[in-house]
This record gives structure tokens, sequence and C-alpha cells, in this order.
């Protein structure tokens, strides 16, 4: 019975994909659709069967610089929220500032990082990877920190435990699965900074820049075929943040 | 342990607790309260929602500072008592935590004394005994029942064998037939390792089943209204619980919360024992 489901549970959604896949190259075979407004699925696979070292390369190129970006944001992000939640009169200087910061598509900014910075350098887009990874971090891991059971922490100060003893017994173990939430949501985020950022002109070497430029060229399939290098690269982002979490919590659902 | 025989458990002299003291939000919790506990006493504390008994459990665990007045646990005043670890606490809530094992939450108060780690072990081991949990050292907390995690967090408080045991409605969220389970465990628990007991309850029959003396408190600024001795003798059964004494001691401590006193009321039938 349980296998069948897992079964049912993995199928579905691949046949869906298929059909899907099905109808689209159906449709642009049957409405004779033009390659510069949609191209099929086989011919995208093709294209991207055909430039795999060219995807593979620019692949690399925005994926490092989303690595990077993810790597640095998350350590600033951590750091910064124990120093949070230690001093909370920071934090109410701080938290308004990372929601309105959250709440404007921060993007653009990497245009004004451009002109800062020489044309060749890939800082602007890291740095604007970092930024976004920065605050999503930030956020959650100091709610994790501060947002802990009043019960335990009566528990500790009963045991006599110093602060230091209660923020590494009780906080720091309590804000574990909230980073892990941020890093799930973090490292999608980051692929897709890394994307837009190239939209902004620097360098034009990463996924974002070669689909741009292929659209521009009316080579539709060829574009798509980037888009689908993007999509794995999400893809392999976001599973190896659940491969992390899956590795800390060993065995424990809740 | 460190209790001399003349000293009492518990010394709490003309405590008053007020929050917010001059705010618009001031809250009088508690007024001059005297109350004194004798080393291996089990005493209750009972009184309407907000009469200030988990504020006066925790002026003892020196979780709180009184307004007014002193409180001094085995002897020391209460804050030394804190840092000796004088005490052990429980919650209506287990507070278990739940990245760690049924042993490694019994050996936290252990840890922070800095005991070793076969020590602890030991110790978690025997606390797990005494408790009837011995196979689920190594489960998580989220695998236990409620009335099982609830004995998980009683074996805490009492890893490091405190002369002391404070408690905070602990079996409040547990279904009738496990409550009266864990109140003979308690009764067994505490005559094994001879701890006084500082019990907060809103439940008369419990308070009169586990308690030597119930202190009855009145709806807020919390004062002492009366204590009531239970003469149930010290072995208790679930015998106890069909016993005349039991009702009597039931009958007293309702009329005690009411305002009323047996002398004064002319029919002293038992009005029917509430369920819990």
């Amino acid at each position: 019975m349980k296998t069948l489901d897992r079964v049912k549970n993995i199928a579905t959604p691949f046949v869906f994909g298929v059909l899907f896949l099905a109808l689209w190259e159906s449709a642009v075979n049957g409405f004779d659709l033009k390659p510069y407004f949609l191209a099929a699925p086989s011919k995208i696979m093709e294209q991207f069967l055909n430039n795999t070292t060219r995807i593979w390369e620019a692949t690399a190129v925005s994926g490092s610089n989303a690595l990077v970006g993810l790597v640095i944001g998350t350590i600033l992000g951590i750091a910064m929220s124990f120093i949070l939640s230690r001093f909370r009169f920071l934090s109410q200087l701080i938290t308004p500032l990372a929601i309105s910061l959250n709440a404007i598509p921060i993007f653009v900014l990497v245009a004004v990082l451009n002109n800062m910075y020489s044309i060749t350098s890939e800082i602007p887009r890291r740095f604007m990877v970092t930024l976004v990874v920065y605050f999503i971090v930030l956020v959650n891991v100091a709610r994790g920190l501060t947002q802990v059971s009043s019960i335990q922490v009566e528990l500790m100060r009963s045991y006599a435990a110093s602060e230091f003893a209660i923020l590494r017994k009780v906080r720091v173990p309590n804000a574990i699965p909230y980073l892990f939430t941020a890093l799930k949501v973090a490292a999608p985020a980051s692929v897709i900074t890394a994307f837009v950022s190239e939209y902004f002109g620097g360098l034009q070497n990463g996924l974002g820049s070669r689909i741009t430029s292929n659209i521009a060229n009316s080579k539709n399939a060829a574009a798509w075929a980037y888009v689908l290098g993007a999509c794995l690269l999400g893809l392999a982002f976001y599973t190896v943040s659940i491969i992390l979490e899956s590795l800390t919590r060993k065995g424990q659902t809740k | 342990m460190s209790a001399v025989v003349n000293t009492s458990a518990v010394e709490v002299a003309g405590a008053s607790k007020i929050f917010n003291e001059g705010t618009a939000n001031q809250v009088d919790a508690l007024l001059d309260v005297n109350l004194t506990i004798a080393p291996g006493e089990f005493v209750s504390l009972i009184g309407p929602s907000g009469c200030g008994k988990s504020t006066l459990l925790r002026l003892i665990a020196n979780l709180l500072e009184p307004t007014q007045g002193a409180i001094s646990v085995n002897g020391k005043t209460s804050a030394q008592s804190r840092l000796d670890q004088d005490y052990g606490m429980a919650f209506q809530q287990a507070g278990l935590f739940d990245w760690r094992t049924v042993s490694k939450n019994i050996e936290l108060p252990l840890e922070l004394k800095g005991w070793d780690k076969k020590k602890r072990a030991v110790r978690a081991a025997q606390m797990l005994e005494l408790v009837k949990l011995e196979e689920f050292g190594n489960m998580y907390p989220w695998q236990l029942s409620g009335g099982m995690q609830q004995r998980v967090a009683i074996a805490r408080a009492l890893a490091a064998h405190p002369p002391l045991l404070l408690m905070d409605e602990p079996f409040g969220a547990l279904d009738e037939m496990t409550r009266e389970y864990m109140q003979g465990e308690l009764l067994r628990i505490c005559a094994e390792t001879s701890t006084t007991v500082v019990f907060v309850t809103h439940s008369i029959p419990e308070a009169v089943y586990l308690s030597n003396r119930v202190v009855v408190m009145s709806p807020r600024p919390g004062r002492i209204l009366e204590v009531i001795d239970v003469n149930l003798g010290s072995k208790r059964s679930e015998l106890t619980r069909a016993a005349d004494g039991f009702f009597r001691s039931i009958t007293s401590v309702r009329e005690a919360l009411r305002g009323t006193h047996a002398d004064h009321v002319a029919s002293t039938a038992i009005r029917g024992v509430e369920d819990r």
C-alpha cells in the first residue's frame, strides 16, 4: 500500500509533466507557430544538447555568483542576528529598515553598483545576492534566537544558567530549523537575483545575459535552452538546502 | 543534605509582590504572605485564577524578586539557593527540549552543574528508573505521550537530587486517569527521595490527596486565607480517595475557598465532589 502511494506520488507529477510537454509540442506543430513566437520542446532540447559547453559555462558564472553571495550573505545574516538578539534596541532600529529593503525591488541597485565598479567586475552581482540573502537569513535566524519557549528560559534560570549558557543550549538549537527555512527561501532567491542582476549591464557571460542576447537575435529555442539551464541551477541550489536540512534533523520529524 | 534539622525548607516572611508599580497597569499580585514549610513536607497552594499562587512559587524560586518581605530556602536567601541549585522545578508544560533525547534532557541540570559525562549518564539512568521510563532514554520527547513527558520533566527536576521541588500545575494538562496515576507516582518518588514539595494546583482533590497542608489563597491581591492540615497519614493509596477523611478535607478546602467555615454552616453534609 505504501509503495503504491509512493509510486503515485512520483508518477502523478511526472505524467502531468510529460502530458504538458506533449501538448506544447503538438500546439507548436498543429498551429504552425513560428519559432520566434514559441519554440517547440524538441527544438529546445536540441539546442540544449548542442550547446552544453556554452550553457555550462554561463551556468557556472551565474551559479558561482549566486553561491558566493549565498555563503557571504548567510554568514553575515547569522552574525547580525546574534548581535540583534543580544541588543534589543539595535533590533528596533534595524528591523524596519530590513522590512522596507525587502519590500522594494532592490535589484535595481545593481545598476548603481555597476556604475561604481568596473564593467568587468563580478562584485556588483555578488553584492546584490549577498544583500538579498542577508536579509532573509537575518530576519529568520533572529526570530529563532528570540522566540524561545518562556518555560525553557525560566527553567534555565532556575538552574542558575548564564546568558551564554541559555544562548548555547536553548537559543541556538531553537534557531537551527529557522536557519534552514531561511536557506530554503534564500537558495532559489540567490539564483534569481544572480540572473536578474545580469539584465542591468556589466559582464555578458552569465545565463541571464545569454537569455537576453539570444532573444534579441530571435534565437528563441536557444534562449529557452538557457532558461532550462537556469531552472536546473535553481533546482540544484534548492536540493542542496533540502539535503542539508535532512542531515541536521537525523530522523526527527516534527 | 545541606538542610540542617532545625532549618525550615522554605520561609516566606511578609512577602508582597506588585507588578508594574506606579503605572496604569499596576497589579497587586501578593499581599503580606507568611508561610513556613518544614523539610519533607508536601504543601499545595490553591486558589482561583490570578490569586498569585504561581507568583508565590516564582518568588520562592527567585525567578521573581518580592516587592517587600524576605524569602529563605534551606536557611539561605532564595537568590543563593537558586545559584546553588537547591531546588528543581516543573511546569504545566513539560518544557522538554525537542532536540535532546530523553536522557539528555534529564542530564541538562547536571551539565550546568559541570558534572562529567559518565556521572551524568549514570544519574540519568537512575532517574529514568525512578520514573519507570528505562527503555525510553534514547527517544526524543515528541515520541512520548503527555504523561510520559511530564514524568521526564519530574525526573529532570529531581536529577541533581535537590532537597526542594517546586511544581506549577504539573498535571494540569493531563487527562483524569493519567493525572491520578501521576499523583501516586509523585508521592512514591517524593517518599523515596524525601523531597520537600511546593505544589501549585487549582484542583481541590489533587491538593488534598497529595498534601500534608493545603494553603488556600484569596483572589487578587493574593493573601493566605487559611492553611488546612490534611490528616490522611503518610501512606496514601487509591483507597485514600474513597476515605471519609478525604471528603472531609475536600469540604474544608472548598469552604475556605468560598470564605465560609464549616463551623458556621448548619449542615456539614458533603455537597458532592468535583471531578477534578
